[in-house]
Formats: C-alpha cells, structure tokens, sequence
C-alpha cells in the first residue's frame, strides 16, 4: 500500500495547487534562465553573423560593438592584399529610427560590401541583395514582410529577403544592405552641422570611413601572425573572433548580464526557500498520523518513504509544470529565451537536491515525534 | 472464562515526570499481573496516573524504573530491552484510542489492512481479513469510506478492527467508550470480550464509565500512582 500517493490523492485539489504554484515559480526561474542565454547569445549573434576570422578596426578602439570605430574605407584593399588573407570586406554599422506603418521602428542597419563577407549566412526567405540600390534584407523581428518598403533617409528601400536572429546586442532587430547605401544613409542622418561640413568638402574623408574591415583568412593561416602584422598599421588594430567575441561578453553586455546572473541566483535561492517551506509544513502537518504509524508498529522506512516521496513528487511535478509552461510562453517573450537541454537538467539537479534536503528536516522531525502523542485527543 | 498464562508483568514500575520543584509522581511502585481472557478495567480519577501506566505497558513511555514482561519476554528491566519496540507493538499489542485515530487518507477497509502490510501479509490476505473484521464489528458495509464520513460509533469499531487485525494478545483501551451511548458502549464492550476469549487476549481499559463495569472481570484502581486492588 503506497501511503503517499493515497495521502495526495486525499487532498489532491489542495495537491495540484500547490504543484502548479511551485510550477508557476519553476517557469520564472526557466524564464530567467532563457532570458539570461537568450541575452548572451543574442549579444553574440551580431558578430558571429559575418563568421569572420578576423576584425580590422581602428587603432586604440575595441571596435565597433564596443566603441565608435572608424577607418577608411580603402583599409580593405590594403588589408585583401596580406598574404595569408583569403577574403576581406568593410562592413558598417548604425542604429536607426525609422517610422513604418504607424510605428516607429528601431533598426540595426548593416552595410555590407555584396559578395564579400559580412552578409547573412542564411536567408530564410527571398532572395539576398543584389547589386541595385536600395534593397533590404530584414530580420524577422522587423515585422517587415517581403515587398514591404520602408524610407530610410532620403530614400525608400524595399525588403527583398528575411534573416533570422540578426540583431544588435541592445535586441534592435538588423536589416542589411549595400555598404554604399549604408554609407550614403549615415551622411544623410549625420547631423546638421556635419552636413554642412561635408558639403565643404571637410568631412569627405570621414563619410569615406567604415567600422571595420572583416577577414576570412586562407586555410591553415597563422591568425597570431596576421593579427601581429595589422597591428603595425599605426592607425588599425585587430582582433581575432574570439577576441572580439569576449570583449562583446566582458564590456558591452557585461552589466546586464551580471544583473540577470545575479537576480537568478536570488530566485533560484528564493525557490529553494519556498519549496522547503512547503515539504517542511507538508510533514509538521501530518505529525499525528506519523505518531498513529508510529503507534501501530510501522518502520521508519514507511514514513521516510511516505515524506520523500511526496516531496519528489511535489518537484518533479513543479518542474514539469514549469518546463510546459515556459514552451508554450517562450516564443511570446520580445526578446530571445533560449534554454538549453543542460540548463533545464540542471535545474530538475537542483530541485531534486532541494527537495531531499527538506525531506531531510522533515525526516528528522517525523522521527523525533513521540508516538504517544497519537494518544491525546 | 479460562485463564491463562501471564501475558502482563507490571513489576514495581514507578515513572515520575520532571524533576526537583516540578516533579510528579504519576505511578509508584505498580505491581500488576494481566492473565489471557482477561478483561479488566482501569479506574481512577482524572491525573492518577492511568493513561501512564496504560503507555508504559504498551512500550511507548519509559517507565523510571522497574521491569516490565509482555507474554513472557521481558521487555524492560531499567531500560528497555529491545531495540525493535514498534515491530513488538505491531505484533502483541493492539491499541485502541479514545480519539480513534484512523488516518484520514485510507478507506476503513486500508486502515485495518495497513497494519497487516507492515505486518507482512499478502495484500489479498489482508484484505481478507480486514473485511472479515469489519463485517463481525458490522461496519463491512462502510469498508470503502474514508473515515471522515464515519459516525464516532462506527469510526470507533474500525478503530478496534485495526488494532485486533495482527491478532495481537494484549489490547490496551484508553476510554475506549467515551464517545459512544450506553447502548454502543455496552455492546462495543461485549464484542472486546468476545475476540479476546477466541483470541486469548487480555485486554486493559481504562474508563469512567459506571455503565459498563458488569463487562470486567476485574475492576483495578489506580490513587495517586498506587494501585489498590477491588
Ligand atoms: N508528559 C507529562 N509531563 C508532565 N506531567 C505529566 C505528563 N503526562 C502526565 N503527567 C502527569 O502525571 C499524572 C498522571 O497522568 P495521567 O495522564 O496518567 O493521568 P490519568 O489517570 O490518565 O488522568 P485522566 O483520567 O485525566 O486521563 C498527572 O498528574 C499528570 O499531570
Ligand atoms: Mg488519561
């Protein structure tokens, strides 16, 4: 005779309320989790988009996701030419504000050199850019449809293909065009003073510039060697990918991603705290039938099992709650929750180690009781 | 009604709570001797010490010092002698509550058959014999209820179903009739006296209850933690 399961199913409505609470606080918890990958990998997605090798930026910057950087844009001819390079492209970045339908959407704009690299990988839908002027590739999150036009600038721009996951780290969707409209759109958004510069001819250099210059190199090319050698160009540094990558993690998302870390560490502490509470006073409840048991003879292998199994039924059942909630709400979220296998792993890790241990203090009470105080009234 | 051997050896059990300022002696020096088929009564006044010697015997308070022997195994001589007190219970000792004490989550028939279970029985011979029990205390009709829906009356007959299911020989009743009318009591009381002979058990109760007294063989009573034998 199984007593947890007859005891559940004694008061199973009081139960499964407490299961779906429990499991309303594990879909939190998984919430947070996916936010927080979700946040690393939407930070990330930016600069792993180009799948480049290496970065060529300017001088004393940390480039373009970090810090304004500016080099010339004739920096990848001169850096096309290094041996050991196999293909090079200047590539560009700037947030926009454009209005579409009665909306004011914010755009990621990347100008990217067609046929070199820096375009998208994948194009889920349409076509990519071909070389007329004034085409777009969008992200999904744009709510940009193929045929949609949009005015940037002096111009509209009209959406040939769709991507997926192209963002900046701030979670502003991408749209990618030629870096020669990237180019033309910054002057027209510059401000007006610049404008009046430029039209004197002062500011030509600088429309002339790009972020940086982005390298795949020749199979078997020694990425240190390269990197070292740019370095010497006293008005260009370079990063290999991973450098790039870190500096994104350490510097640019570093602050939001410590504060998510940290509020997750609260909640997760606050869960354990709860679903104690809850195993705790599931067991002080029962007290004067564990004396009763007690009383008629039962081991204290029947009551252990009775607290522990309940309490691993309780967060198994939390966690399961959880689990199907944060998939069907997952996607609703503006920006990317990403849960790994290995997290939502870890998390039933935790719960079931929680739970044991408040079966534990249970346990310990459980044992302690005296059975005649089954007697009394 | 035959009687057997001693299953009860009280042997100079006194049992004091707390110490110094606050101590109360609630038995000193209790000799008693319970043979099988007998049926006794345990009276006395309201703190002489009754339920405590009740607990004492049922091995579930130590006593401060004495010996204690239950069906010829002694089980306490100035400490207790076995390690396995609730297995001894399950297997000798058959409680019944004035509070009945059946857990709410099991139907009557599972609150009778969980003492075989731990007992070791197989689940259907269990189920068996707690129906047989249930059907003798007539309340086999109430077998599938949780005890929640139960009158006291028959709450309190599953209650005695469970505690004689293991056949235990020595039945300990804490006011066992309190919660019942005469009528009820009297024959709740009837039917205690009629499994103890079939089972040879003896049986100890305590109670007030001036109603039932014709039902003992012996009427024991308990003064200050002393007992003056009627
Ligand atoms: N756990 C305890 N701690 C301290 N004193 C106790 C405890 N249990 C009982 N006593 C005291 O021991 C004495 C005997 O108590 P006991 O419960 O055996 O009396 P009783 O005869 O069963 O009384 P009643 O008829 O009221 O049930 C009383 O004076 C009581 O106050
Ligand atoms: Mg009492």
């Amino acid at each position: 005779m199984n007593l947890a399961l007859k005891d559940i199913r004694h008061g199973l409505f009081r139960f499964v309320l407490t299961c779906f609470g429990l499991g309303l606080l594990m879909t939190v918890v998984l919430a947070m989790i996916g936010i927080y990958n979700g946040l690393v990998a939407d930070a990330l997605a930016v600069v792993k988009a180009p799948a480049a090798e290496v970065w060529v930026v300017e001088a004393g910057t940390k480039g373009p996701f970090a810090e304004a950087s500016s080099i010339p844009a004739d920096s990848r001819d001169t850096v096309a030419r290094m041996p050991g390079v196999a293909e090079a492209g200047a590539i560009n970045y700037q947030t926009v504000e454009a209005p579409f339908l009665d909306r004011a959407l914010r755009l990621y704009v990347i100008g990217y050199e067609t046929g070199r690299p820096g375009g998208p990988q994948i194009i889920a839908e349409g076509r990519g850019i071909g070389t007329s002027h004034f085409e777009l590739v969008a992200d999904r999150k744009t709510g940009l449809v193929l045929g949609d036009t949009i005015r940037l600038g002096r111009n509209r721009f009209s959406v040939v293909g769709l991507v997926e996951g192209a963002m900046n780290s701030g979670g502003d969707p991408a749209v990618y065009m030629t870096l020669a409209d990237a180019m033309a759109l910054q002057t027209e958004l510059a401000p007006a003073d610049q404008r009046v510069q430029a039209a004197r001819g002062a500011g030509a250099v600088k429309s002339a510039s790009v972020a940086a210059v982005i390298v795949r190199v020749t199979p078997g090319a020694d990425v240190d060697l390269l990197t070292a050698t740019l370095r010497q160009w006293k008005h260009l540094a370079a990063l290999s990918q991973t450098e790039q990558e870190n500096i994104l993690l350490a510097s640019v998302v570093d602050k939001a991603r410590r504060q998510i870390g940290l509020f997750l560490g609260i909640l997760l502490a606050v869960s354990a705290v709860v679903i104690a509470l809850i195993i705790y006073t599931m067991t002080m409840e029962k007290l004067k039938q564990i004396a009763t048991l007690k009383l008629i003879g039962a081991p204290d292998r029947t009551i252990i099992g009775l607290i522990v199994q309940q309490s691993l039924i309780l967060g198994t059942a939390g966690w399961g709650i959880g689990l199907v909630l944060i998939l069907l709400v997952k996607d609703v979220f503006p920006r990317r929750v990403v849960l790994e296998p290995f997290n939502v792993a870890v998390l039933a890790g935790i719960i079931v180690v929680v739970c044991l241990a408040a079966s534990g203090l249970g346990v310990r009470a459980a044992l302690k009781v005296d059975p005649a105080t089954a007697l009394g009234g | 009604m035959a009687i057997g051997d001693i299953l009860v050896d009280v042997q100079a059990v006194a049992k004091h709570y707390g110490d110094g300022e606050t101590r109360v002696d609630a038995l000193r020096q209790v000799d008693l001797q319970v043979r099988a088929g007998e049926v006794i009564a345990l009276l006395g006044p309201s703190g002489s010490g009754k339920t405590t010697l009740l607990n004492i015997i049922g091995c579930i308070l130590d006593p401060s010092s004495g010996r204690v022997v239950l069906d010829g195994d002694p089980v306490f001589d100035g400490k207790w002698l076995r390690s396995d007190l609730r297995r001894l219970r399950l297997d000798k000792i058959g409680f019944i509550f004035q509070a009945h004490n059946l857990l709410p989550f099991l139907t009557a028939a599972e609150n009778v058959s969980l003492v075989l279970d731990l007992a070791g029985w197989a689940p259907e011979k269990g189920r068996e014999r707690a129906v047989e029990l249930l059907d003798y205390l007539e309340v086999s009709h109430r077998a599938p209820v949780k005890p929640a829906l139960l009158s006291g009356g028959e709450a309190q007959r599953v209650a005695i179903a469970r505690a004689l299911a293991n056949r235990p020989r020595i039945i300990l009743a804490d006011e066992p009739t309190a919660a019942l009318d005469s009528k009820r009591a009297q024959l709740v009381m009837d039917l205690l006296r009629k499994l103890a002979a079939e089972q040879e058990a003896c049986i100890l109760t305590v109670t007030h209850d001036e109603k039932i007294f014709d039902r003992f063989d012996r009427l024991i009573h308990l003064r200050d933690g002393r007992l003056t034998d009627d």
